[in-house]
């Protein structure tokens, strides 16, 4: 009980700050607004922030199915061929030192104003965690464990279904969970950079009309998605990481 | 059965075996003491393909094979029972690795297993039960390799004496009833004596055959008996002599 008691009264008392803050300095609202302003802006705005906000939270979903497309193959690809590996991951490390934000105006060159740059935004944010721990975790496996699935004549094919992938998952679980809370960090500066819709455009707009409280209000909403994605990869993990978690019972029991 | 002819393997230009040979009969259960790291755990990788080796061939049934490869058994020392699998999934594995697994599969399993006295313990998880519940869950892996060959690479070592003598036995009923040929390495000189028909000593760099001895009175024997403990003596020391 007190483990989720603290952390509610730390949060509470830290808006209750900020609001008797803004009150009592009286602070322009278009500096800071009080959490209260932003809280009233949120539910009367609320048709038009969710409005741009499902289109944010579509292009991160999207952003992650197709990275997840891409790392899946290619991570199993380097484990199978350490020539792969070799060859390929001074690029992989080199395209993870390129800042998105230099990119993000090709982007849009190339796939215009429109959902595709976002997307594609997310998508490459993504990608680099997600092989990379993934390809780590298939590195991970006890030689011991792939001394029998040798001995009884198991393919690659095989030993993938049943010993790689399962012992991997763990690995890859932590991967996707760093991957989307960066996911809305790309599809955001993809927004920010030329858009139409979106949480993004929406603060570009709000921020120009010194409008922060909606700047504030997306930023919420922003959070919001971030940790409803970070819960569903969490329920994910913890229904096809049981053995994880057996071992935690275990151990606390004994 | 098995017949392994001059094998040989260098490391570095160091010689770990060379022309070692061995023969296996049908249904006997063959023990390799040796002192540690003398070469046994090569000459295991050498027979399943997993290192290759600079010379030798190899025999089954009379057949020349490159490696044991999909023809032979594996127990080793740690369990090596996947966590995500069940205890009975896990006993079932090599089936599961080349087929779907069906309900006789299930059946023939649940009646190796209350031999092994795990009935009961099929649908716990290998966290869940003790290091030498998840040995004889191993034990019962090994015999559905389905092979007539089955490797043992020490598979004693890591459990404490009393589940010790309880693995001994069972690993001779995988012999006796399910008529398995088996190749023990072991650096224990009573579980040779408890288990072996023969016992077949070694001596370091490069590894070779230093004596042969066949222990007598029939399975189980009690090692603590003299003649028994004279043989062991007599081990010992030409163990000794080995390094």
């Amino acid at each position: 009980m007190t483990g989720r008691l603290i952390p509610a009264a730390a949060t509470l008392s830290f808006v209750l700050c900020w609001e008797a803050f803004c009150r009592l300095q009286e602070i322009p609202h278009f500096i800071l607004p009080a959490p209260s302003r932003i809280a009233i802006l949120l539910l009367t705005e609320a048709p038009l922030l969710l409005k741009h906000a499902a289109v944010t939270t579509f292009e991160i979903a999207l952003g992650i199915v197709f990275s997840l497309a891409a790392a899946l193959p290619l991570s199993i690809a380097m484990f199978f061929s350490p020539l792969l590996e070799r060859a390929l991951s001074p690029l992989l490390i080199a395209s993870q030192a390129i800042p998105v934000f230099a990119v993000a105006p090709l982007l849009v060159v190339w796939f215009g104003y429109g959902t595709g740059s976002k997307v594609i935004m997310a998508a490459l944010i993504i990608f680099f965690p997600v092989t990379v721990t993934l390809l780590q975790g298939f590195k991970s496996c006890d030689p011991g464990y792939q001394r029998l699935f040798f001995v009884m004549g198991a393919d690659f094919r095989k030993t993938l279904r049943f010993l790689y992938w399962p012992w991997a998952l763990p690995y890859f679980f932590a991967g996707l969970r760093v991957a989307v809370s960066v996911a809305a960090i790309g599809a955001v500066i993809g927004e920010w950079v030329g858009s139409l819709e979106g949480l993004g455009y929406l603060m570009m707009q709000a921020n120009a009309r010194l409008r922060v409280d909606m700047v504030f209000a997306c930023v919420v909403l922003l959070s919001c998605i971030g940790l409803l994605l970070w819960g569903g990869v969490s329920r994910l993990e913890a229904r096809y990481v049981r053995w994880n978690q057996d071992t935690k019972e275990i151990q606390t029991n004994k | 059965m098995l017949e392994i002819r001059h094998f040989s393997k260098d490391f570095n230009g160091l010689p770990v075996l060379s022309n070692f040979s061995l023969a296996l009969p049908r249904n006997s259960f063959t023990v390799l003491v040796g002192p540690s790291g003398c070469g046994k755990s090569t000459l295991f990788d050498l027979l399943m393909g997993s290192v290759s080796r600079d010379g030798g061939r190899l025999f089954l049934f009379g057949a020349e094979l490159p490696d044991l490869r999909g023809e032979a058994g594996y127990m080793a020392q740690k369990d090596l029972l996947l966590p995500w699998l069940s205890l009975i999934q896990n006993a079932l594995l090599p089936v599961m690795v080349k087929r779907k697994l069906t309900s006789d599969d299930y059946k023939e399993a649940k009646n190796l297993f209350s031999s092994l006295e795990l009935s009961g313990f099929e649908n716990h998880y290998p966290q869940q039960v003790s290091g030498g519940m998840a040995q004889r869950c191993a034990l019962a892996r090994t015999y559905f390799f389905r092979a007539p060959l089955a490797l043992l690479d020490e598979p004693l070592s890591a459990v404490d004496a009393l589940t010790r003598q309880s693995l001994r036995t069972m690993l001779l009923l995988l012999q006796s009833r399910f008529e398995k040929t088996i190749l023990m390495v072991t650096h224990d000189v009573d579980d040779a004596l408890f288990l072996a028909d023969r016992i077949v000593v070694l001596s370091r760099s490069p590894m070779m055959v230093t004596q042969e001895f066949i222990p007598e009175g029939k399975k189980p024997r009690n090692p603590s008996n003299t003649e028994l403990l004279h043989l062991k003596e007599h081990i010992l020391r030409s163990l000794q002599e080995g390094r």
